[in-house]
């Protein structure tokens, strides 16, 4: 690693406060397809502790998938990084070889995925897949091998790891599955969880437990968690501080109780209004007016939320976005904040 | 155990199916086998006695009767031609048959699996459109042509090949038989000049055969290691730093094969269809070749007998690719 490599000078660091675990820094991302460019993500700045856990919250097409699976290295192939930085505990990862982004995937950063059950290899046992990873990451052979992965198993709670061993996906629940997903993630001792969407596909007493999981085995072992949900009051209920996006833009971070109760842009705040957990009744709950700007168009507005935006001014439309702080913690992408 | 039995039990219809059809498709067949075997000179009273010899002119369904009470005694019949019991005939060609198509089988498969995971992991590349090219040339071109250029090419005008002249070169001795098998035979007798002298004249009629199928098994290959390795599961092993290949063979391919092996017993069907012409191609002693001889003497037994034993093949080996599939793919088992 080459020093040049970790340009990313955190005001932080003059408070004494430690580098970021992820450092992610004016990361543009843009998808090169037969029907024109899609600006996926642009300017997107996030930083993320050692232990952690950071909601990435937004409706579909927002881009955190996207942004995670960039994170990881695995992208479509028609996806291009245009601009930034992506700093992980001192490694360039935009910079890093496929060769050397395979050492750090299952070891260092893992990542769970929604729908669980065909996230797993349908015709091999899941104690097998499990020492896939063990085998790769892990020095560790023969016999032992086995031990291993059941104690990977019985490390999520799994009933009877040694049974569930020779289990074939289908033979599971989803909500099994997705703990399996967990064990298979968590078996080297990652620092930095993904979970895209952990709970989606899950029923919702399955996806209580699920996350009660999650944040369990994140504190026990100090793994930094990027939790992405389209869900903000879920996010808000598991995380310490929430990340919201909107058309490939994050236009508000802060900590979580403070964006879900003080919210300062306009979409975090309809977003809140449109989630039934806040929402006194049926009637209380507002949609959010229009849809996610397209973008593949040539000429998209410095704010991508300002055709829906109920506060919409001229300067919208013309100059570029200012990031506001509302203090330390708390900034806001929006003219609104700035006026 | 239940699983073959259930099988064997299924096909049962289909093996009546058969033998009632090529029943009657023998005789609504023309030619008079009566006055093909009595000769061109007989008189019509000479060849009204063969006819009644050979029980011809009886009606149909007696015929049949007789014919079904045969087989289920094992008795398939006698060759009008040869004098030989059918099934001592089609036993001694069998075995030619089947190390021919059983060999261009294991040849298209060996070489239409890597090619499909080639054009499957770089798609619209120049191997991509290569494949497509040799397999559409392949599957374009008929067996017999291909046999006759190969050999034109091979044999003629480079002589790599040796001539196409049956099953071994003529100088060298055909192993003791156990299998029938010449290639095994010549290993169990640790005879590597039989072995050699006999793969020699297996190649360019195997190759005819597997350039046939060598299309739908690429094709099939790389469809579904193209769905694959877009699946979900592909995704989680690429997210897990899996080395790209324990990602391609261990996870992609094994789930790619399971339909790569439906069409497996598909193209077996045409290689057992395209087999005759390939025999007759290379004057390979097998049971395609004699099918089609007694078929221009309007000889029914062996006609007969050939069609029924290669339905009992293609069950044979449809149970074989069942069994395989609740091998590969342990969601069958529970079916069963």
């Amino acid at each position: 690693m080459s020093p040049e490599t970790i340009v990313h000078a955190d005001p932080r660091a003059a408070a004494n406060v430690p580098p970021p675990l992820l450092a992610v820094d004016g990361l543009s991302l843009e998808f090169r397809t037969r029907s024109g460019v899609v600006r996926a993500l642009e300017d997107v700045s996030l930083s993320l502790q050692k232990g952690e856990l950071l909601g990435v919250v937004g409706e579909s097409g927002s881009g955190k998938s996207v942004f995670a699976y960039a994170m990881l290295g695995i992208s479509d192939a028609a996806a291009k990084i245009t601009r930034g930085t992506a700093v992980f505990d001192g490694m360039d990862l935009l910079g890093a070889t496929e060769r050397e982004l395979r050492e750090i995937r299952g070891r260092e950063v893992s990542m769970i995925f929604q729908s669980p059950r065909t996230s797993l290899n349908p015709i091999r046992k899941v104690g097998h897949q499990i020492e896939d990873v063990l085998r790769r990451h892990a020095a560790v052979r023969g016999q032992d091998l086995r031990e291993r992965a059941i104690d990977c198993l019985k490390r999520v709670r799994i009933p009877d790891p040694a049974r569930r061993y020779e289990a074939y996906p289908f033979e599971l629940s989803g909500g099994m599955c997705q703990r399996i997903l967990i064990a298979l993630a968590l078996a080297c001792q990652p620092s930095l969880l993904i979970a895209d969407e952990p709970t989606t596909g899950l029923d919702v007493t399955t996806q209580a437990a699920i996350m009660d999981l999650i944040v369990e085995l994140a504190h026990e072992r100090q793994m930094a968690t990027l939790l992405i949900t389209h869900d903000l009051a879920m996010a808000a209920q598991y995380c310490d501080r929430i990340a919201v996006m909107h058309a490939g833009h994050v236009v508000e971070v802060g900590p979580a109780q403070v964006v879900l109760h003080q919210p300062q842009h306009p979409y975090t705040a309809r977003l809140i209004a449109s989630t039934p957990h806040t929402a006194d009744s049926i009637a209380a709950m507002q949609p959010i007016p229009g849809s996610l700007p397209d973008l593949r168009a040539a000429k998209l507005p410095p704010c991508r939320y300002s055709a829906r935006c109920e506060y919409r001014t001229e300067r919208c439309d013309t100059e570029a976005l200012p990031v506001v702080p509302i203090d330390a913690t708390h900034s806001v992408r929006c003219w609104r904040a700035a006026a | 155990m239940k699983l073959i039995l259930k099988r064997l039990l299924l096909a049962l219809p289909n093996l009546v199916g058969v033998i009632v059809v090529t029943f009657v498709l023998t005789r609504a067949l023309p030619g008079d086998p009566a006055a093909y075997f009595a000769g061109a000179a007989a008189t019509p009273e000479a060849v009204a006695q063969v006819r009644t010899q050979l029980g011809l002119d009886r009606p149909m369904f007696e015929q049949f009767l007789s014919y079904v009470s045969d087989l289920a005694k094992g008795d398939w019949g006698v060759s009008l031609a040869t004098g030989q019991s059918v099934i001592s005939e089609l036993k001694g060609r069998l075995p030619a048959s089947l190390e021919l198509t059983l060999f261009g089988l294991v040849l298209a498969v060996s070489v239409a699996v890597p090619l499909g995971v080639l054009a499957a992991t770089r798609p619209n590349s120049a191997w991509d459109h290569g494949v497509r090219a040799l397999t559409t040339a392949g599957v374009s071109l008929p067996t017999f042509f291909t046999g006759l250029l190969l050999v034109y090419v091979f044999y003629y005008k480079l002589g790599w090949a040796p001539s196409p002249s049956g099953r071994i070169d003529a100088f060298v001795s055909s192993p003791p038989t156990v299998t029938g098998f010449y290639i095994i035979d010549s290993l169990i007798a640790g005879d590597f000049t039989a072995l050699w002298a006999s793969i020699k004249q297996l190649i360019l009629p195997a190759g005819t055969l597997a350039l046939f199928v060598l299309a739908p098994l690429a094709r099939m290959t790389r469809a579904s290691m193209l769905g694959v390795l877009s699946s979900d599961f592909i995704r989680t092993a690429r997210a897990s730093g899996l080395t790209p290949m324990t990602v391609l063979y261990t996870y992609a391919l094994r789930n790619a094969l399971l339909p790569v092996l439906t069409t497996l017993g598909m193209v077996f069907s045409f290689l057992l269809g395209s087999n005759v012409l390939v025999e007759k191609v290379f004057a390979w002693p097998g049971i395609g070749s004699f099918a089609i001889e007694s078929l221009v003497a309007s000889d029914y037994a062996p006609v007969q007998g050939f069609v029924l034993s290669m339905a009992l093949l293609y069950v044979l080996l449809n149970l074989l690719i069942d069994l395989a599939y609740t091998w590969l793919d342990p969601r069958i088992a529970l079916e069963g």
